[in-house]
């Protein structure tokens, strides 16, 4: 069984209608993920790559057992799509839409939080278990996506999506390839944090390493740090923080309401430095992960 | 004439051009006189998506310069 | 979208919370006046989008409507952090005996909103939050059940104040948070709150700010309130920034700008979000000297990369080009490789003859290369890493400075820079033989 996802996960696309999940759906089937049927309210009835359009998610999962879904519908639908899919008995959401206002996400968090359900994203490119599935948009067409994902030990969460395909690329021209790779999205308030993915990774026996990529702003990388320190994770992880020279800009203030919520400045440096406090390789520049990665793993 | 795509359309062979105007999401054609023209300064937009020709496959044709 | 003080009061008397008496005026003139109405005494407060008002002497006491006229005129014409002042606000003086603290904001770790109180106002709260942590009071709201009268009385029983302040008090905690939920702020922060020597609680001072991605249905009821949309960097753009957003601007499709003006010589063509930070990193972790940031993604039209293109070579001072982007999923390496391609061409620039460090992967890179083959440029491929790719665009710009020094001319210096770059010998010299060999092989 992959982590979050495998070749029997099956998936409604909400929006599938739209133009972008249109294209990632076509993607999704190409590379093997079950995708059951989509949602589009007044739209029952159509076919989208050959896959059932539905009005409602309740309509998808019964008459599809569908257990999992992207949505992809404009921001101010969001918030109620998801708990829509939540209520229909949903376990795992990933959002791909971007831009929905923090009021409504952890509304829809709280409701996951509620019912037992995981949320991925919002501002989420998707996630991969390389050679089973994929969700959402991640790596592109089949063709992209095989260059730059393959099988492989290590784990990547990233918080931006193109350079989870950039870092997963050069890892696969290394010779290494990846357990699973989870866009967490690029959002300040998002469903799985890196430290709530932690566990399932730990538990994965699949998995022999982990790789981290983040961000300026928010606490996310600190708080995983704070994770790793309190309970502990056996195996190695390498992280990278892009953006550091947005410390050093002018002008550049990190939210004030962060600092007053935390005490964390959401700094490069800062996140850096907490994270090799928990013992993370933090690597200085992207190529360096392959350096470290290859140490830990003990390859040549 | 674009520097990456030449595209080229035969008006006599594709008759609606207002269709073709239609299909193409780069805009590369424009109906001048009632005849489907090519806008030269949307050649290099081409994405070789290909509808124009699975619309009119006798009348349209595009070249890579490269 | 961060509030002037005057606007963040205007809300919180829409929401009835209690305030100071105040004018806001423009004028040194119109100063003097409102002390004047205010009875002879006054605080004058600077009207600007940063914090740090106080120290930087934004904030001044008017002992006469002439002392107004004379700190008006002064702090009218400050930058406080490279704000302009815009207007000033003129406040009656309060009696204070206690300058407490209240704030509403999202907690992103918990996933809820926090409001946070402490005894502790008037000062730099993040100082009070890192040395003396046990000063502030935190209570987390699940969404769904919202404010409840028992969490107002828990957060003003920390500060144990007199039975009718703290009643007040309470009040206002829950009116914050009203105010906080109903327009999708993401901080709403009252420092210093003040308990007056008679007993009353009033907000002395106001920072709110409400989220961008809730303007959409935000918006008209602020520009109601005469609260109109506005950027949030301090600096006025320059002219090339100015006019790679309106590049930028010229097509919906994609992103080819975000440009900021950084002045040194190397060109910086580099994508998309993430892929930008990270080689930008790189090129100042290298020591090079970039002349600007950009962002490229979502794969926009030719037309746009290609403006963009030409106004980062066309830049004063730009002797050579990085383009370096992450993998592509969506942006495609041909469309992006036209763009860059037709822009040195009609600014008459020969490709083979410059010197650029090309890397670019992703979809329909093979139409990419053979078009960047065909103009000569020397282009590199997945295996090279964007900090490679920025440590040899940096090494590039070095020996054409080294050149210059030399004695000879810049033109001269980028054509013979162009051509050694495209050796094995150059790649070797930065990178190492191992990579070198592994990044050109097949090439």
């Amino acid at each position: 069984m992959g982590i979050l996802i495998d070749e029997n996960t099956r998936v409604v696309v909400q929006g599938i209608t739209g133009r972008e999940a249109a294209s990632f759906t076509e993607w999704m089937l190409d590379y093997g993920t079950k995708v059951v049927a989509g949602v589009t309210p007044g739209k029952e009835g159509m076919k989208v790559h050959g896959v059932p359009v539905y009005n409602t998610v309740k309509a998808a999962v019964e008459n599809h057992d569908a257990n999992t879904s992207v949505v992809s519908v404009p921001p101010r639908f969001t918030k109620d799509a998801v708990m829509e899919a939540i209520d229909a008995g949903i376990e795992l959401v990933s959002v791909f839409t971007e831009r929905v206002p923090r009021s409504d996400v952890i509304e829809m968090i709280q409701f996951a939080k509620d019912h037992g359900a995981r949320i991925i994203g919002p501002n989420s490119l998707g996630s991969i278990v390389p050679g089973k599935a994929k969700l959402a948009a991640i790596g592109g067409p089949t063709e992209e996506t095989n260059k730059a994902y393959t099988p492989g030990p290590v784990a990547v969460l990233s918080r931006s999506g193109g350079m989870m395909t950039e870092t997963c690329s050069l890892m696969s021209v290394n010779g290494i390839g990846q357990s699973v790779a989870i866009n967490v999205g690029g959002d300040p308030i998002i469903g799985s944090m890196f430290h709530e993915l932690l566990p399932l990774l730990e538990k994965d026996p699949e998995t022999r390493a982990v790789v981290i990529y983040g961000e300026p702003g928010t606490v996310a990388e600190e708080t995983l740090a704070d994770y790793i320190k309190e309970h502990g994770f056996s195996k190695p992880v390498v992280a990278f923080i892009g953006g550091g020279f947005v410390d050093k800009m002018p002008g550049q203030r990190f939210g004030h309401a962060a600092v007053i919520v935390t005490g964390k400045k959401g700094s490069v440096e800062g996140k850096k430095e907490a994270l090799r406090d928990a013992g993370v390789l933090v690597a200085d520049y992207h190529s360096e992960i392959i350096t470290l990665l290859k140490e830990v793993l003990k390859m040549k | 004439m674009g520097v990456f795509v030449k595209v080229e359309v035969n008006p006599e062979k594709c008759k609606e051009a207002e269709k073709l105007v239609e299909i193409c999401p780069v805009d590369i054609f424009a109906v001048k006189d009632g005849k489907v023209v090519v806008v030269e300064e949307n050649e290099d937009e081409c994405t070789f998506c290909n509808l124009c020709v699975q619309y009119c496959p006798e009348g349209v044709k595009y070249t890579k310069l490269y | 979208m961060r509030l002037y003080e005057y606007e963040s009061k205007m809300l919180l008397e829409k929401y009835g919370i209690p305030l100071p008496k105040r004018i806001l005026v423009k004028t040194p003139e119109e100063a003097a006046k409102a002390v004047e109405e205010l009875g002879g005494k006054a605080v004058i407060k600077a009207q600007v989008l940063t914090g740090g008002r106080g120290k930087a002497g934004g904030i001044k006491i008017a002992n006469s409507p002439e002392e107004a006229k004379k700190l008006t005129e002064e702090i009218l014409k400050m930058k406080i952090n490279d704000f302009p002042v815009v207007a000033v606000l003129v406040e009656e003086l309060l009696n204070i005996d206690k300058e407490l603290f209240l704030a509403c904001t999202y907690d992103e770790v918990a996933k809820q909103r926090i409001m946070l109180i402490s005894d502790a106002g008037g000062v730099d709260i993040n100082e009070v939050v890192e040395k003396d942590p046990s000063r502030v009071y935190r209570e987390w709201f699940n969404p769904f059940y919202g404010m409840m009268a028992f969490k107002a009385k828990k957060m003003a029983d920390f500060l144990k104040l007199p039975k009718d302040a703290d009643r007040a008090l309470q009040s206002v905690i829950m009116r914050l948070y009203n105010l906080a939920v109903d327009y999708d702020t993401t901080l709403a922060e009252i420092n210093p709150l003040v308990l007056t020597k008679d007993g009353k609680i009033v907000a002395a001072d106001a920072h709110i700010e409400i989220e961008d991605d809730a303007m959409y249905r935000q918006q008209q009821r602020l520009e109601g309130m005469g609260i109109h949309d506005r950027p949030s960097t301090p600096r006025e753009p320059t002219e090339f920034e100015k006019l790679a957003e309106e590049n930028d601007m010229s097509d919906h499709r994609g992103v080819a700008g975000r440009a900021i003006d950084f002045g040194g010589s190397l060109g910086c063509i580099i994508g998309a979000g993430g892929g930008s930070l990270t080689t930008f990193d790189a090129i100042l972790r290298y020591g090079g000297n970039p002349a600007n940031y950009c962002e490229v993604g979502g794969n926009p039209p030719v037309k746009k990369v290609y403006g963009l293109a030409k106004l980062v070579l066309s830049k004063p001072g730009v002797k050579g080009l990085l383009v370096c982007h992450n993998v592509y999923s969506n942006s495609r390496v041909d469309l992006v490789a036209r763009g860059v391609i037709k822009a040195m061409l009609d600014l008459g620039i020969n490709p083979a003859e410059y010197p650029v460090v090309y890397r670019g992967a992703g979809a329909f890179e093979e139409d990419g290369y053979a078009i960047l083959r065909k103009y000569g440029v020397r282009y590199y491929d997945r295996r090279l890493g964007m900090d490679q790719a920025a440590k040899l665009a940096v090494e590039m710009l070095k020996l054409i400075e080294e050149k210059e020094k030399e004695g000879k001319s810049l033109e001269e210096a980028q054509k013979e820079v162009a051509q050694y770059i495209k050796t094995e010998e150059f790649v070797k010299k930065v990178l190492g033989e191992e990579v070198a060999k592994k990044v050109l092989e097949g090439l």
